[in-house]
């Protein structure tokens, strides 16, 4: 697959070249390439242990790429560690969330980032903190208590949240919505085209083509470490992403699809030629 | 906790339906005993242990909690006390140090060859052991940092090699005397403050307690949270000014404070202030909880590591020539005996747990006085040192116990 050309022309912030990554014996990561554009949502989608969170941790600065080049901005640049990430302007949602359970909700929010290193303003850090929850319609009792007492979705709030901290100019969203219930995940939705509209790049991870066809300018799909072709959202269908995912049109899914269909009209039409 | 004065608005963070209110002292106390019983203890433990202790203590001799004994134990906290104020940072991240005893042994050791027998000035004597302190606790945490070493088996060789160089230090001399007109002793043994003074503390201390709530509570108050009434922080800080006085007067009817016990409270304080309120404070509870979680938010792990190893054998230099300097003498066993074991267990007893991300610095003093308490309640009585070390011994797995046990509360109770 030839790399993607930047949407509408706009130049593109963020963009991968050949990155590579291996564990041990496993190819994670093979050549992988890689745009995204200020004001672009760029979905990543794949298998289960397609890459894609290894994808999120090279970026993050977790991991750093065996190979490849990746260029922010106008520079190519490194990024040794989550800290540099950071600086960069690249805020990251881990799949795992990555949330200390023993500090409360505004004390994860900020970690890192505090206010007033010398003489914590934590009357600060909490009106701000209840702003971005609410700005996500967080349903949060009280962000005084330790993160380990907040149920699963409460906790991906607690940590997109995080994210918008500080002034980023990319946001990687590791299945941001996974566990997340019918109205956060709408808010989350909405947040993406928020995003979108205040000029920042996005890369969300997703399993659900539902959410992927609602806000992705551009689908990216990884297959066993490797690209498997770059659309468009507007003309492609989700059986042709599934196929790109799984690598045949003729996979699980369309045979599940056509199963459940069988019952309907299909019997009628190949009735008679039996 | 009150609601906002402002009678249109409900507080920011008070607004979920959810939320029970909780007012007034009651509502304070029910908030207390939910967390306890969700495994999040606190200080409840060291705090009815020295309770039983002192009760059990007076009871079998009535000398216990006669002043001057308990003025002697203050000033017998301090040292150890002070090294336990390291432990404490070097748990908090998850980590231990066994070589606590031998790097105050080695410093003492240090301070009184420098200080008798080369006769440099003191304050010369006591920075170069201060200064070795710390460069012993950033080997450790390069060891472990570089090499991935546990801190356990990286402490236990300190321990040992520490323990020869004090040997070697000290030389045939064996034991050194710190002459008892010199200003090391005199601080140690004779230095107090005078009754009118130790009132201003007393005073100082509830003003500011009551200050510092009152500001926050303002603050809190006009960016529309919730905050403490002002009846509430007033009788916080009454409460406090009356049992400081109370204790004040009482110690004063002999000696009074101790100069070491005040400075050991004066590093208490500020290791409370630098846990609870620096960005350096957050980072080590959070190195603590999760250290993936905070690497990956941008906090330096390594130097977090280095800080708390740098602390911990600072502390533990310090509290070595606060021993010696209270002996009035060093030798080999100085550091030795039970001093590590002490020193970890008042950290652990005072509510610091040995998982990591949890405890606090008013721990470390709580938590001595307990031991300390043990061990002149037992010397009262008559009973050796190897009783003396079967129940410090006892004690210290005790706290272990409810250690674990309210971790696995927590885990339950989702508050792990
Ligand atoms: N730290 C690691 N050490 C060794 N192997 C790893 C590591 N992280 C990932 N891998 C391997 O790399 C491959 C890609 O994993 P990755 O987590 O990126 O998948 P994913 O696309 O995010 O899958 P999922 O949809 O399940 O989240 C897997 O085969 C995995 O076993
Ligand atoms: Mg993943």
């Amino acid at each position: 697959m030839s790399p993607q050309q930047p949407v509408d022309g706009r130049d593109s912030v963020l963009t991968l070249r050949g990155i590579s990554k291996t564990f041990g014996a496993v190819a994670a990561l093979t050549d992988i390439d890689l745009d995204v554009a200020a004001g672009q949502v760029v979905a990543v989608v794949g298998d289960n242990g397609a890459g894609k969170s290894t994808l999120v941790k090279i970026l993050s600065g977790v991991h750093p790429p065996d190979s490849g080049t990746i260029t922010f901005g106008s520079r190519v640049v490194h990024i040794p560690t989550p800290a540099a990430a950071h600086h960069l302007g690249i805020a990251t949602v881990f799949q795992d969330l990555a949330l200390c359970e023993n500090l409360n909700v505004v004390e994860n929010l900020f970690l890192g980032q505090e206010l007033r290193p010398l003489r914590l303003n934590t009357v600060a850090m909490e009106t701000r903190s209840w702003d971005l929850l609410r700005q996500l319609s967080a349903k949060i009792p009280t962000v005084r208590v330790p993160v380990a007492s907040l149920s699963g979705g409460q906790r991906q709030t607690v940590a997109i949240a995080r994210s918008l901290l500080g002034d980023p100019k990319i946001i990687i969203l590791d299945e941001p919505t996974a566990a997340l219930g019918v109205a956060q995940t709408a808010e989350v939705l909405n947040l993406v085209e928020r995003l979108r509209e205040n000029g920042l790049g996005v890369i969300m991870v997703s399993h659900n083509m539902a959410d992927v066809k609602a806000v992705a300018d551009t689908v990216v799909v990884l297959r066993l470490g490797r690209n498997n072709g770059v659309f468009d959202v507007r003309d492609v269908s989700s059986e042709d992403i599934v196929a790109a995912i799984t690598g045949a049109s003729d996979n699980v899914v369309t045979q599940r699809a056509a199963r459940r269909a069988v019952p309907g009209d299909a019997t009628v039409e190949e009735g008679p030629r039996q | 906790m009150k609601l906002t004065d402002s009678p249109e608005a409900v507080a920011t963070d008070l607004q979920d339906e959810r939320l029970q209110a909780r007012a007034g002292l009651r509502g304070g106390l029910t908030t207390v005993i939910d967390r306890a019983r969700g495994g999040d203890l606190g200080m409840i433990p060291v705090v009815v242990g020295l309770v039983v202790i002192w009760t059990v203590l007076q009871i079998l001799n009535p000398v216990f909690l006669s002043s001057a004994n308990l003025v002697n134990l203050a000033m017998e906290s301090a040292a150890v006390g002070v090294i336990a104020l390291g432990i404490v940072c070097v748990l908090l991240v998850g980590e231990i140090d066994l070589s606590v005893g031998s790097v105050s042994g080695l410093s003492a050791a240090v301070v009184a060859v420098l200080f008798v027998g080369q006769g440099l000035p003191a304050w010369i004597a006591i920075a170069v052991a201060v200064v070795m302190g710390m460069a012993i606790g950033y080997l450790y945490s390069q060891i472990y940092n570089r090499f991935g070493v546990p801190s356990f088996v990286i402490s236990l060789a300190g321990l040992l090699a520490f323990l020869g160089l004090q040997l070697y230090v000290l030389g045939s001399r064996g034991s050194i005397n710190l002459p008892f007109d010199s200003g090391l002793v005199t601080f140690a043994q004779f230095a107090f403050v005078p009754p009118w003074l130790s009132y201003v503390f007393a005073v100082v201390a509830a003003g500011a307690l009551f200050a510092s709530g009152f500001f926050h509570a303002r603050d809190r108050r006009n960016a529309g949270l919730s905050a403490s009434s002002l009846t509430a922080l007033l009788a916080r800080s009454g409460a406090l000014l009356v049992v400081l006085g109370f204790v004040l007067w009482y110690l004063n009817q002999t000696r009074g404070l101790g100069w070491m016990f005040v400075f050991f409270v004066a590093l208490v304080l500020i290791m409370h202030y630098l846990l609870s309120r620096t960005k350096w404070g957050r980072a080590v509870y959070a190195v603590g909880g999760n250290v993936e979680a905070a690497r990956r938010a941008g906090i330096n792990v390594k130097a977090v590591y280095s800080s708390a190893f740098v602390l911990c054998c600072t502390l533990a230099a310090i509290g070595g020539i606060l021993a010696a300097a209270r002996l009035a003498a060093v030798n080999p066993s100085s550091g030795g005996g039970d001093i590590n074991l002490n020193a970890i267990a008042a950290a652990v007893i005072g509510g610091t747990s040995l998982f990591g991300g949890r405890g606090t610095a008013f721990g470390a003093l709580l938590g001595i006085i307990v031991i300390q308490s043990i061990s002149s309640g037992l010397t009262l009585l008559n009973l050796d040192s190897s009783i003396r070390f079967v129940v410090t011994g006892g004690v210290l797995l005790l706290a272990v116990i409810v250690d674990s046990v309210s971790r696995r509360s927590r885990t339950s109770h989702g508050r792990a």
